[in-house]
């Protein structure tokens, strides 16, 4: 089972003949994703690395039955690419570009209501189900399969939880990157509630940022409805206030959204609280052990 | 990306929205020019820094003659002013806006931002206007009202109704209120703002409502849509470090300790500081070097963080994802031969091409530190900038 993405995802990238695309279209195949093709305006029925090509979406969808789709299409055109996923009825779409206007996302966001389509992302390292479907730019070899779920604003970051978990033989159910921009698709708490109802999940790692209230609302939901455990670290907690940290979203502009005040609600909140990264593993070790 | 006040009321000149006349200056004689084009019997000097808290810090001056405009000018023009958000060091003046005065009523808070709860652009407005709004909201949350648009609607006569009747304007009070919402709003759409701030809105005695300061940013990622809004950088109000590692496309960000830290991703850098921080050590920078590093930017990375001359260590912390372990190690090289690297260096490498990164550092005959995982890698590099110190 796990979440989202497993064996019969069946995957297309829209951009997939840049160069980004191309490389890390063919890093999932070889890890073992289900790829079958790719979306670049003007250069349908070309055969790119031996996949087929599409001017649309929902052209490759009809011909290949895609169901998840990746976008690495810069960022002026990014918004648009998730537009038209929405508009083809894509179920899950994963977006890695960074930089995408924020007014544009707002767009997307409104569009999102009521489709029949998912978001991860943007600005992301993307999804993974370790052993089954690897969906972005995270190396797939620091994984590993197993239980723990991870979810994260950060991209690298998140690859640290999991080598983390991976050094101590602890595998993971599923791995998403959220991304950390101030407007995006799928939140904490939607992906939290997945991992809740998915039976091969035993345990989640929360990865959040100073800046915004998603982890606050995050920790107050788990309090209401996780019966798992949830061990957590927030990166920034040495960042001065006002300033940007590279993420968009990572800036503190007062108020409770600093990482001590994150790291309160969700100790009040019954989460295990990492207070350093390197921390993360084992505090995920022993909250299994205690499980036992 | 932030502007000069006077650069932002040029801007909401063009979206219809009522600011008092002014003229930018940059030396004495042009500000008492400026204040004699205006005419009137009084002006107002103020400084023009992106910091806010200008009043506070004697940047804002009443003028009732033109000799004290002269006066005024000559005091502030190449003052540094210290607010609460200049930090310790504060910042230069270099331009001043002479502007003319007004007969004040009363005065109000105007905020636009992106409310990141429902990703909607909500509009911020209180009666309290004048004084610091993270004041109000802390004292007295519910004299700030929000009123969201919906994006796919746009701004509807009835958001301008809902603010000004909250804010008390009557009558053609309330139309003029309404024409300076609907202003605003599209001002900051149609210019990808990430914040509008006016503060304080005024109410004239004579009934007009007016944008008596003006604080505009703009969104980053969308300047490239928009050439006129790039026009208006002034690079005197940024770090040319900041900006020399931006041109790079490094994002590097100044702060107070000694450890230098070169890092890839966001989350990851700010996780590294924080570790170094348990560790009793302070960081002295943040520097992600992003995900398409090619050698040479890593090369640039180590030369403005060796820039700072505060820096007693380096930390490397390095999880290969995009980025690849060899070309930061090739990165390391270069940078120790072409610049020399005389602080202790600590490596900390992992994810892809690790192996072949690590032979490259081992392979360069280099003094470098290696460190196991993170928190050994923090206490290495607390401890080699504490005995650099003694």
């Amino acid at each position: 089972m796990t979440i989202l993405v497993n064996r019969d995802t069946k995957l297309i990238t829209i951009g997939f003949t840049g160069k980004q695309g191309t490389y890390h279209s063919l890093q999932s195949r070889d890890y073992g994703t289900n790829f079958v093709g790719g979306v670049t305006p003007g250069k349908g029925g070309m055969v790119h690395e031996g996949f087929p090509v599409f001017d649309t979406v929902s052209d490759a969808m009809a011909k290949t039955e895609a169901n998840t789709a990746m976008i690495f299409v810069p960022p002026p055109f990014a918004a648009d690419s998730i537009l038209e996923c929405i508009d083809a009825e894509m179920p899950l779409i994963i977006c890695i570009t960074e930089g995408i206007p924020i007014l544009d996302m707002v767009k997307v966001k409104k569009a999102m209501l009521g489709s029949k389509s998912q978001l991860i992302g943007p600005n992301c390292p993307g999804i993974i189900t370790p052993g089954e479907c690897k969906i972005g730019i995270m190396p797939g070899h620091i994984h590993m399969p197993g239980r723990v779920g991870v979810i994260s604003r950060s991209g690298t970051l998140t690859y640290e939880a999991v080598f983390q978990l991976t050094q101590r033989e602890i595998g993971q159910s599923t791995c998403i990157g959220i991304g950390g921009d101030p407007v995006g698709g799928m939140s904490f708490i939607d992906l939290l509630r997945l991992f809740e109802e998915d039976p091969e999940t035993d345990a989640v790692i929360l990865i959040g940022e100073i800046g915004g209230s998603a982890e606050t609302e995050a920790a107050k939901w788990i309090q209401r409805n996780m019966t798992k455990p949830v061990v957590s670290f927030i990166a920034g907690a040495s960042a001065p206030p006002g300033k940007r940290m590279g993420h968009a979203g990572a800036i503190i502009s007062g108020g409770d959204d600093t990482a001590e005040a994150k790291f309160r609600t969700l100790e009040d909140c019954g989460v295990t609280v990492a207070r350093s990264p390197a921390e993360l593993g084992q505090k995920m070790e022993e909250v299994l052990n205690a499980k036992k | 990306m932030n502007v000069h006040e006077y650069q932002a009321k040029n801007l909401m000149r063009k979206f219809g929205i009522r600011v008092l006349n002014g003229e930018m200056a940059t030396t004495v004689d042009d500000a008492v020019a400026g204040a004699k084009k205006l005419g009137g019997k009084i002006w107002v000097v103020k400084a023009q820094i992106h910091a806010g808290g200008r009043g506070k810090a004697g940047g804002v001056k009443l003028a009732k003659s033109l000799d004290e405009v002269k006066d005024h000018a000559t005091e502030i023009l190449g003052k540094t002013l210290v607010t609460h958000q200049t930090g310790p060091a504060g910042k230069e003046v270099q331009r001043l806006l002479i502007e003319e005065g007004c007969e004040i009523d009363h005065e109000y808070y105007v905020g636009l931002v992106l409310d990141r709860n429902n990703s909607k652009v909500t509009f911020m407005v209180s009666t309290e206007g004048g004084v610091e709004i993270e004041t109000v909201a802390a004292e007295t949350p519910e004299k700030i009202i929000k009123v969201a648009v919906d994006s796919a609607t746009g701004f509807s006569p009835f958001i301008g109704r809902k603010l000004g009747f909250a804010l008390g304007f009557k009558g053609d009070q309330l139309k003029a209120a309404t024409k300076f919402f609907k202003g605003l709003y599209e001002l900051y759409m149609q210019c990808d703002c990430t914040v509008a701030e006016i503060n304080p809105l005024v109410l004239t005695k004579q009934g007009e409502v007016i944008a008596l300061d003006a604080k505009l940013n703009f969104d980053d990622n969308a300047l490239f849509r928009h050439t006129e809004i790039e026009e208006l950088r002034d690079p005197s109000e940024e770090s040319a470090k900041e900006l020399e590692a931006t041109e790079h496309g490094l994002s590097y960000i100044s702060l107070d300790g000694n450890i230098g830290c070169l890092v890839n991703g966001a989350g990851l850098a700010m996780g590294t500081m924080d570790i170094i921080k348990l560790h009793g050590g302070e960081p002295a920078n943040f520097l992600d070097v992003g995900g398409g590093a090619t050698k040479e930017t890593v090369e640039e990375a180590f030369s403005i963080i060796l820039s700072d001359h505060k820096v007693k260590a380096i930390l490397v912390n390095i999880f290969g994802g995009i980025m690849k372990c060899d070309i930061i190690a090739e990165g390391v090289v270069a940078a120790a031969k072409s610049i020399g690297i005389k602080v202790p260096l600590i490596v900390r490498l992992e994810g892809t091409n690790v192996a072949l990164g690590k032979k490259i550092l081992e392979d360069s005959g280099l003094e470098i530190t290696t460190a196991e995982d993170l928190a050994d890698a923090a206490a290495k590099a607390v401890a080699a900038a504490a005995a650099s110190k003694a």
